[in-house]
């Protein structure tokens, strides 16, 4: 059974096939809007998100689907002690298609290896979160035209930032791509990212703690949040958060087509004056984000029927 | 130094000088009723010096985790007194509850069914990864 747990599962090929169905979707919804009548989608969230489970859902239903919900592990049988193989178990028995999202590292491949119908890894812990990358790959792909020859900067919490993870291993496989590095010292990328992915694809990248100084380089920037879920200290939380903030006067030496991107929530990193510049392309990332889960769910579903 | 050999039992060879105590550890060896010598830095034509393990018992020891260790050790297997097999263990690509993953936010901190398995994700850095968060062996 086909799930996706990391972005790695799908190959360039396939992520070229998904975004050419997700513009289709785009151009034609009226086309789309039966095809999943009669399938379930469960969304089994075991840790809290706004976006991500609305996204889900609204997908399968632009698909003519339904959607079955769990929206916090309180509320399942996870709060008796079911083990994620037994919740995957069960939930095969009353739907088409799985999207999970839960607190421990791996628990979706666990719930991949013991359900019958496919699952998508909607995020767990600070590892992955595939479907967030898809969107970010159709947001570039849709501002930029395509996914060679640009300068990437990453900037906030690279430790712990899954998407930022997901990300640069994605894009690592097209050419031309250059990658810069801005975090505190306590965030930086994990350095067997940087081997695995980076060095390992011959992809060039930088180092820095300083924004303004890379800002005029970039074509895309990826802003993420500091995010207090990820820390077991509060104070370093306290001390982090604020490290990078956003505003309209550190744009001035961006170029004209930056593309701002950001998975959100946001809470400081971004000021609110940005959301009306053009280069602001955060908001559309969410929708693009509906289209790539709709293009997603259509083809494991299709491929489940196999 | 003498030990006796052994009439049916399990002799972990060619062990790199100073390893055999990890093994001995990671193959819960103190749990044997039976004899285990545990002979260090014994003199090696080959190695210089090594390590020896002495079952004298016919158990069922993990060769992943020996080759976890020291992928160059051998496990003999003898019976009556004579050596009837000899294993060659090398690099084992999976490790099966030789490990246990030390990040607190997988899932096999809260879920003690699972298996601890991990992957070998570089070869030449000997490096493994847990398969379901990623995370470095240590």
């Amino acid at each position: 059974m086909r799930s996706l747990i990391d972005i790695r599962d799908l190959s360039t090929q396939e992520i070229d096939e998904l975004i050419k169905t997700a513009c289709d979707i785009i151009e034609n919804p009226e086309k789309y809007s039966e095809k999943c009548r009669g399938k379930k989608l469960a969304t089994l969230f075991f840790e809290p998100s706004t976006r991500t489970r609305l996204s889900f859902e609204a997908a399968m239903y632009e698909l003519g689907g339904n959607v079955l919900s769990v929206s916090s592990g309180s509320s399942s049988s996870a709060a008796k002690g079911e083990s994620v193989a037994d919740t995957a178990k069960t939930v095969s028995c009353y739907a088409d298609i799985i999207a999970m999202r839960h607190p421990k590292e791996g628990a979706p491949f666990v719930a991949a290896a013991n359900a019958t119908i496919p699952v998508i890894n909607a995020g767990d812990g600070g590892h992955n979160h595939p479907t967030q990358t898809l969107a970010d790959l159709l947001t570039i792909y849709r501002e930029k035209g395509g996914f060679n020859n640009l300068t990437i900067g990453f900037c906030g919490d690279l430790k712990f930032g899954r998407t930022v993870h997901s990300l640069i291993s994605a894009m690592s496989r097209y050419t031309g791509i250059k990658i810069v590095l801005i975090s505190p010292l306590e965030l930086k990328l994990p350095s067997y990212i940087k081997k695995d992915v980076l060095k390992k694809n011959g992809i060039p990248y930088s180092q820095t703690t300083d924004l303004l100084s890379v800002m005029p380089e970039l074509d895309i920037l990826y802003m993420t949040r500091v995010q207090r879920e990820r820390f077991f200290n509060e104070e370093d939380y306290l001390r982090l958060k604020d490290s990078y903030i956003l505003d309209v006067k550190k744009l001035e030496t961006a170029k004209p087509d930056l593309c701002v991107m950001h998975p959100l929530p946001r809470v400081n990193e971004i000021s609110v004056a940005v959301d009306s510049d053009p280069r602001a392309c955060y908001f559309k990332q969410v929708l693009n984000g509906k289209y790539m889960r709709m293009a997603l769910i259509l083809k494991l579903l299709e491929e489940a029927e196999k | 130094m003498n030990v006796d050999s052994i009439q049916n039992g399990i002799v972990i060879d060619h062990i790199s000088a100073g390893n055999s105590m990890k093994l001995y550890e990671l193959l819960d060896l103190d749990r044997l009723d039976c004899c285990v010598a545990l002979i260090k830095n014994v003199t090696s034509r080959k190695m210089g010096k090594k390590d020896i393990i002495k079952i004298d018992a016919d158990i069922h020891v993990n060769l992943d985790a020996i080759g976890y260790v020291d992928p160059e050790a051998t496990v003999n297997v003898i019976k009556d007194g004579q050596l009837v097999e000899k294993k060659v263990i090398g690099t084992p690509q999976t490790l099966t509850n030789v490990l246990k993953c030390k990040n607190p936010r997988c899932i096999t901190s809260c879920e003690q069914e699972l298996d601890h398995i991990f992957r070998l994700s570089d070869s030449s850095a000997k490096i493994y990864r847990c398969i379901y968060c990623e995370t470095k062996a240590k």
